[in-house]
């Protein structure tokens, strides 16, 4: 088959969504560009990391190796099985199961909330180690990297506890969901981007 | 107008207006010193005439957006204004303090007006922009509480929407960020890195939320367009401009005895704040193409539309050119910095304030929009005033180009007067364009003169 660039791709879905009346990016279209321009952030971010470490390549493997591996495999786990939790309660509202949606999102939130928690006793370990953004480059993207990150993770909480307490309210049905759908997606981008971010900087060398 | 006490809003336009003429001779009196540098000297002495034209810019946006909330956001909330009484007393308040202040800086040498005021009190004053006297600063924090209050009751009686939610947003930021005018460190590092908090954080943060907010408001009053599309655009551009804007403030952390993480910082954060500008340009263009009606008032669409894009210019694309660490190491503080901050300040700012008036004055008259001949000078002055800004733009682009290369770059680098003198045609051209400006804004004051017919509100 032909490789196809992402423009014709692009173009495709939008007559597909215009011929069909079916909507291929779910939750809200105006999330998608908020999500499209936090990725190009964390693009330029990711890229400004790969190019620094270039230059100081034993540098960066040097401090690389006092960051704690465990416990960035740990949150990995943590968030893919939060991003689990997310898909289960957007499948319970299409079938408008308010109450299982709302207790898979709980769990999700929780995760998010142990995230949080081993990832401020990092930080700690590293302040504790005098370490800042100043020690050097490497640490200047490490901390830099993981803190946007960090603040994500928190506003990803705040959407996933208003979607919480609207489900429970029954503020969401089979038919209107697409509320649950927009937070969703943006957990899914928190959890896609530590995906990326784990290995760059945890483990890559 | 829907409301009587959005009428409270005209004296805030006319001296807008007034003001903005003021700042427009001061700046052409000081486009004029650049290259015949006794000019009215020692009567008005080039610092004091840059010190009168942005001060007055910064005192006639304010008096835009302060006329501009008082007549949106009673129509938004769907009541009358808290007290009109209070923002008329507010009017006057401000506009005596900005004429003393002025005729200050204008008949008192600066040493003496810091002394008499009470600088020795606490120690504010001898900064860019903040060049105001203590009394005046006081003064503005209690015009902005006054205003703030007077606002937030009227909303808090009201319907509460988005677009009066960011409006005042804004405007708690605009009040909040000023306090930091108030704090003078004696180190010289410290000083200029709260400095921006003010400078950076106003301009490139709160403001854009009030810029926003007001544009939107036009939009779903021209085009007709839904209300919940409109507030969802506004909101996902309000969140990108603050994410960009504020750890964009970094980009004036280079080098300046901050730390060097404010590089990468700076550089990354606001290389992306065209973004949100580049959205606004989309939407309001969107918008005007899914118009769901004819608005008799074409000249308001055509300045909110230049609004968009000269915004998305003037702080995006211009902006961008020196924001990135490598490239401010040679372009800061150059005429760069002169040409972004004249397109930024007229595309983002002027216009949008000028949008306003011009979607609301007529309202405010009795009219829904101009009679046709006083509309057409409108467009008129819109593309004098646009195209000779651009002129402006262009030519200390250039000028600011070839003084970095003559005095940073070069392998036998000149002194910085000496450069001056070499780059003076760019500011007798550029002063031919400020001359142009004005004929454009003279027009646009005529075209309130201008009688007609006019069709009647709807």
């Amino acid at each position: 088959m032909e490789a196809q660039s992402p423009f014709t791709t692009l173009i495709e879905i939008s007559n597909y969504q215009s011929t069909t009346g079916k909507k291929n990016l779910p939750g809200d279209f105006a999330l998608w560009i908020f999500i499209f321009a936090e990725m190009l952030v964390f693009g330029v971010l990711f890229v400004a990391y790969a190019f620094t470490r270039a230059y100081h390549v034993e540098l960066f493997n040097e401090s690389q190796l006092t960051l704690s591996r465990t416990s960035g495999a740990i949150n990995t786990l943590v968030l893919i099985t939060s991003s689990y939790f997310v898909v289960n309660g957007v499948s319970a509202i299409k079938q408008g199961l308010s109450k299982q949606c709302g207790y898979w999102l709980i769990g999700a939130f929780l995760l998010g909330g142990i995230f949080i928690i081993i990832k401020i006793l990092e930080f700690h370990a590293k302040y504790a180690a005098d370490i800042s953004m100043s020690t050097n480059a490497f640490y200047m993207f490490y901390l830099s990297l993981t803190f946007f990150h960090f603040m994500h993770v928190l506003m990803g909480m705040i959407i996933l506890a208003f979607i919480i307490f609207k489900v429970l309210n029954d503020g969401y049905s089979a038919k209107d969901y697409v509320g649950v759908e927009t937070g969703a997606s943006f957990w899914h981008m928190v959890d896609f981007l530590w995906i990326i971010l784990f290995p760059l900087v945890y483990i890559i060398r | 107008m829907k409301y009587t006490s959005q009428a409270v809003a005209k004296p805030y336009f006319i001296a807008a207006i007034a003001l903005f003429l003021g700042q427009i001779l001061f700046g052409l009196i000081m486009g004029l010193q650049y290259v015949v540098g006794d000019f009215l000297f020692p009567a008005i002495p080039f610092n004091v005439a840059r010190m009168v034209h942005t001060n007055l810019l910064i005192v006639w946006l304010l008096f835009g957006f302060m006329g501009a909330s008082y007549y949106l956001i009673p129509e938004e909330s769907e009541t009358e204004l808290f007290s009109p009484k209070l923002a008329i007393t507010t009017f006057w308040v401000f506009l005596a303090a900005g004429a003393i202040t002025v005729l200050g800086y204008l008949l008192v040498p600066y040493a003496s007006l810091a002394k008499w005021t009470g600088n020795d009190l606490l120690n504010t004053m001898g900064r860019e922009f903040l060049e105001q006297p203590l009394p005046t600063k006081v003064g503005i924090v209690l015009v902005a509480l006054s205003w703030l209050f007077n606002i937030t009751m009227t909303m808090l009686k009201g319907r509460k929407t988005a677009i009066s939610l960011i409006l005042t947003l804004g405007m708690l930021g605009l009040a909040v960020f000023f306090l930091f005018s108030f704090y003078n460190p004696v180190n010289l590092v410290k000083d200029k890195f709260y400095w921006w908090w003010v400078v950076h954080l106003w301009v490139e943060g709160v403001w854009e939320l009030i810029l926003g907010a007001m544009l939107a408001f036009v939009l779903i009053k021209v085009t007709g367009v839904d209300r919940e599309v409109i507030e969802k655009w506004l909101y996902v551009i309000i969140t990108m401009t603050l994410v960009t804007g504020i750890i964009g403030t970094g980009h004036h952390y280079y080098w300046i005895g901050t730390p060097a993480y404010w590089q990468w910082w700076g550089s990354i954060f606001s290389a992306l704040e065209p973004i949100p500008f580049f959205m606004m340009t989309v939407f309001a263009f969107n918008m005007v193409n899914k118009r769901r009606r004819e608005h008799p008032n074409k000249a308001a669409v055509l300045w909110a539309l230049g609004t968009s894009v000269v915004a998305f210019l003037g702080a995006g694309v211009w902006g961008f050119l020196h924001t990135l660490a490598p490239i401010n190491y040679y372009a800061h503080g150059t005429q760069l910095t002169a040409a972004h901050g004249h397109l930024a300040f007229y595309g983002a700012y002027a216009l949008v304030v000028i949008t306003m008036i011009s979607y609301a004055m007529p309202i405010l008259r009795g009219r829904a929009a101009n009679p046709e001949r006083a509309q057409i000078m409108e467009m008129w002055s819109f593309w004098l005033m646009t195209v000779s800004m651009f002129f402006i733009a262009l030519l200390l682009t250039g000028a600011g180009v070839v003084q970095i290369w003559l005095q940073r770059i070069s392998t036998t680098p000149m002194s910085f007067m000496a450069v001056q003198d070499s780059i003076s045609i760019f500011y007798w051209a550029r002063e031919a364009a400020g001359v142009v400006f004005l004929i454009g804004l003279l027009l646009y004051i005529g075209s309130f003169f201008v009688k007609g017919e006019s069709r009647a509100i709807e």
